[in-house]
């Protein structure tokens, strides 16, 4: 083995409430690319923003060596002298800003006291390159789809000269194919002497990619895994992820036949006035009763425009054609009539339009149906933590009370607030848009579950997800969404991998 | 243990207790400056008076900078409402209980009518409320334009400015102290602890986490001795003002929204993440109609103050007030990036205001040093503000 890059000794971390770092121990050899997994909330994020001085040198205990040498960073830009970047689970991007403007963000390329826009703008060509992504760097970030804006971070780091790439989940949000590209850029750097840590949740990845693997759990080092020696499994990681081994990950479904259809699209059109065209053309599609239908297809298909348009159209999308709510026509100007109509919608950005993050979790898990919790517009304080606790405790949701703020809690978490938020809407159709992004296996599992659990009391669920297993996994009726057009729909029993992507791409 | 608890909860909500600890500070070094002169009741009870109309913009300006936006037509709003009505009283002949409540409408309309394009095209507020300054600014000199200022004869109308609430006939008893003043004081702590005691009874039924009991009745103590002091001293001049009645009024209303109704709560996730406000079902375009709706009554209602208090209508009244208010809101720790701030921080916010005026004012501190010096407490407010987000809860 060759000498550490890296070394990390002891670290402890505490939050008001929660010891999220417990004397943990990490060493990454120079030239590998090491994977860091564990639950939501085992400490992964919180062990990387000590690293790169997110939380600087006196705020924890415990040592860092880099190259050998003691470091104390005090902020981010030390690190980043270091040679180190990290690219984070929450995207850091500047969405008013253009491509290639965001990409040499505080790296500007000058000309003197001026920056030099064509040399920018030509690097941020090659950068993009690398990454595999075709837009035209002019564009402004904001108008990328959250996948993309992942693959501009990943640029940003690239065009800086680093020598240790830390990744938090970037994969979470890109479908399979940019993954493989992904990770296929990740190999090529380490042939060029770059180090890697890559903390991801999609263990499959890990497998293909990992040198090493360290597990964490509750916020202790719990054994590192060395790939050479034949340590790495998917089944071995999630056994000493979670502490127990999980058989299947998809929940047996007992076939029950489908009841009448509860949601009914035909003719759908929607014109993005700010865009200027139509991003959805002609969708028809149904959903009937206690039934979990599958949408598929890449990133940018159109997935979740369809589900905004439908429910309550916040975009303002022009739309055209017709919605039915069992059987009878609705037109929902507002998510609010959506949600009066029994429609609940988790949020793939959580951050961005799914949570108040400067709320704390109580608040954000009754905020849309605050009325049952209110007699004559007045909220019953009490009867609100109670129903946040059952939720806390019906999903897991790692916090150490439920008035913390949800900033606070891991992605993983987050997502779950979202999710329960939503579930106390107790809505008779739930859209769920990428409900499982950045969740760890035993959660997901747990999800799964609850999903079996709803859909047998006569809910419908719309799952769309760019992870084909889940959706292939948990569906019983598969749609494929491809350029704003249902692409195809299949049956789960003719729906594969190929025969997906094949209507995907055309 | 005591401290360690006390020194837990302080740090977890610094934030909160920071501007009262903050205006305590500023009040005992103005009383040790001016050798008691400061909190002598005569002073007390008019620095009170003197922020009453700009309390109550505050309390909307709360409102409007926590769902990210900003009005600055509310000073010269309330200055033309006051002329308006001091023109209805005077030149209409309209009995003052007509036109209180037609002022306020009217203030509550023109909130609505700066409300229209920021809700309906998305224009900024900033630049929607600086056109509202402009005209209401024009509008206040066309009313006062024929006759100047104009002087309101009316007692009851110039009472909510200057006068206090009545008093019981004198006696022997406690002589030379307002014990109405005295007596409402009482019940307001009596209320203030059963308040307390049954919500912490109510928290221990659901097992929900408590203060410790030590610091539990040192609140109550506390609390209690301030308003105990307050009061006391109040009384000990001519007691309650009308003024400082209506703003406790307004306190309480616009407090109990804030903190326990569906209304405040969507208010406060509209500020915190319009997206996912929208998204959870909340409407926010009519949020945005209620919150300056409210603040355009509130420009009213503080117009009424403040004309009632100099008993006439002037030319150049209002002038300023919008600049008052949302440095008391900024002040009181309501937070530029939304979502966050409390109606009572905002009145804690104009207190220490006025009483930077006040004290400064005894001391014979000249009126440019007093702008330096409420400048600075104003930067220092928002960088305490900002350097303390994040910590705690
Ligand atoms: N700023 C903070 N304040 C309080 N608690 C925090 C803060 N940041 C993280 N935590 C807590 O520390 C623990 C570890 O969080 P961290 O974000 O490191 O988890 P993670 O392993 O990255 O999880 P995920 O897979 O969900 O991203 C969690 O319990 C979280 O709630
Ligand atoms: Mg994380």
């Amino acid at each position: 083995m060759t000498s550490p890059i890296l070394e990390m000794k002891n670290i402890t971390k505490e939050f008001p409430g929660v010891k999220a770092l417990n004397n943990v121990s990490f060493k990454v050899a120079q030239g590998e690319i090491h994977c860091l997994v564990g639950e939501n909330g085992a400490g992964k994020s919180t062990l990387m923003k000590v690293l790169s001085g997110v939380y600087p040198h006196g705020t924890y205990t415990g040592d860092i060596l880099y190259n050998g040498q003691a470091q104390q960073f005090r902020g981010i830009a030390d690190s980043d002298k270091a040679g180190l970047a990290i690219i984070y689970q929450e995207l850091a991007l500047v969405p008013e800003m253009s491509v290639y403007e965001n990409i040499f963000l505080g790296n500007e390329i000058r000309n003197g006291f001026l920056v030099n826009w064509n040399e920018t703008i030509k690097r941020a060509s090659e950068m993009l390159k690398k990454v595999g992504l075709t837009v035209n760097p002019a564009t402004k970030v904001k108008d990328l789809s959250v996948g993309k804006q992942q693959l501009i971070e990943i640029a940003k780091a690239l065009s800086r000269d680093v020598k240790l790439l830390i990744l938090d989940e970037p994969t979470a949000a890109l479908n399979e194919v940019e993954s493989d590209n992904l990770l296929a850029l990740l190999r090529g750097l380490r042939d060029h002497g770059v180090t890697c840590i890559l903390i991801s949740h999609k263990l499959r990845e890990v497998f293909a990619i990992a040198d090493s693997v360290t597990v964490l759990r509750d916020g202790q080092t719990i054994i590192t895994l060395d790939a050479k020696k034949g340590e790495v499994s998917e089944a071995a990681i999630i056994k000493h992820m979670v502490g127990r081994e999980i058989e299947n990950i998809y929940p047996r479904r007992e076939k029950i036949p489908p009841g009448e259809i509860v949601l009914e699209v035909k003719g759908w059109t929607a014109f993005d006035t700010l865009l200027g065209r139509d991003v959805l053309k002609d969708v028809r599609f149904n959903v009937r009763k206690g039934e979990i239908v599958g949408f598929a297809g890449l990133m940018g298909s159109g997935r979740t425009e369809l589900a905004h348009s439908i429910f309550g159209n916040p975009d303002g999308y022009h739309l055209k054609g017709e919605l039915a709510i069992k059987g009878r026509k609705a037109v929902f100007g507002l998510p609010e009539d959506a949600i009066r109509a029994g429609i609940a919608y988790v949020s793939e950005d959580r951050k961005g339009d799914g949570l108040i993050l400067s709320q704390d979790v109580k608040q954000n898990i009754s905020i849309a149906n605050l009325r049952e919790l209110a007699s004559r517009g007045v909220v019953n304080a009490n009867a609100e933590i109670k129903i946040a606790n059952q939720y806390k405790g019906s999903l897991n949701i790692k916090t150490p009370s439920v008035e913390q703020k949800v900033v606070n809690l891991s992605g993983g978490n987050q997502q779950k607030v979202s999710l329960a938020k939503w579930l106390f809407v107790k809505p008779n159709v739930l859209i769920l848009d990428e409900p499982t992004r950045g969740i760890d296996v035993g959660a997901k599992f747990e999800i799964y579950t609850l999903m079996t659990e709803l859909v047998k009391q006569g809910m419908s669920i719309m799952l769309i997800s760019s992870e084909l297993p889940e959706v292939l996994g948990m569906s019983d009726r598969v749609y494929v969404v491809a350029a704003g057009r249902i692409a195809g729909e299949l049956p789960i029993s003719e729906a594969t991998q190929e025969r997906v992507m094949q209507l995907a791409t055309n | 243990m005591f401290f360690q608890n006390l020194q837990k909860t302080l740090r977890q909500n610094i934030r909160e207790y920071g501007m009262y600890i903050a205006l305590f500070v500023i009040m005992l070094i103005f009383t040790i400056t001016t050798e008691g002169v400061f909190i002598s009741s005569r002073n007390l009870s008019n620095l009170l008076n003197q922020t009453g109309y700009i309390a109550v913009l505050a309390v909307g300006m709360t409102l409007v900078i926590v769902i990210r936006h900003i009005d600055l037509s509310v000073g010269f709003l309330a200055g033309f409402l006051g002329a308006i009505a001091a023109v209805a009283l005077v030149q209409w002949n309209l009995p003052v209980f007509v036109v209180i409540p037609l002022v306020l409408v009217l203030g509550a309309i023109a909130g609505l009518i700066t409300a229209l394009p920021v809700a309906q095209l998305g224009i900024p507020s900033f630049v929607a409320s600086l056109a509202g300054w402009l005209i209401y600014r024009g509008l206040l000199l066309l009313v006062t334009e024929g006759t100047g200022t104009i002087i309101i004869p009316d007692a009851t109308f110039n009472a909510l400015g200057n006068s206090y609430i009545p008093d019981l006939p004198e006696m022997a008893f406690l002589p030379g102290v307002h014990k109405i003043t005295l007596l409402l004081g009482l019940i307001g702590i009596v209320f203030f602890i059963l308040g307390q005691v049954n919500d912490r009874k109510q928290k221990q039924a659901y097992n929900f986490e408590i203060l410790p009991m030590d610091l539990f009745i040192l609140k109550l103590v506390f609390v209690s001795a301030i308003v105990g002091a307050i009061t006391w001293v109040l009384s000990g001049y001519n007691g309650l003002s009308w003024t400082v009645v209506i703003v406790l009024i307004v306190l309480a209303i616009y407090h109990f929204i804030t903190t326990q109704t569906v209304l405040g709560r969507h208010i406060y996730a509209v500020g915190g993440n319009p997206e996912a406000a929208e998204l959870s079902g909340i409407n926010v375009k009519r949020i945005i109609y209620v919150v300056f709706g409210s603040m355009g009554m509130l420009s009213a209602l503080s117009g009424i103050l403040f004309t009632a208090r100099l008993q006439s209508a002037t030319t150049t009244a209002g002038t300023l007030f919008e600049l008052d208010a949302i440095a008391a809101a900024y002040v009181g720790g309501v937070s530029a990036a939304g979502g966050v701030g409390k109606v009572i921080g905002s009145i804690i916010g104009a207190l220490v205001m006025l009483s930077l005026t006040s004290g400064m004012n005894l001391m014979g501190i000249g009126i440019a040093y007093q702008y330096v010096v409420r400048g600075l407490v104003l930067v220092a407010a928002v960088i305490f503000d900002v350097t303390t987000r994040g910590k705690g809860r």
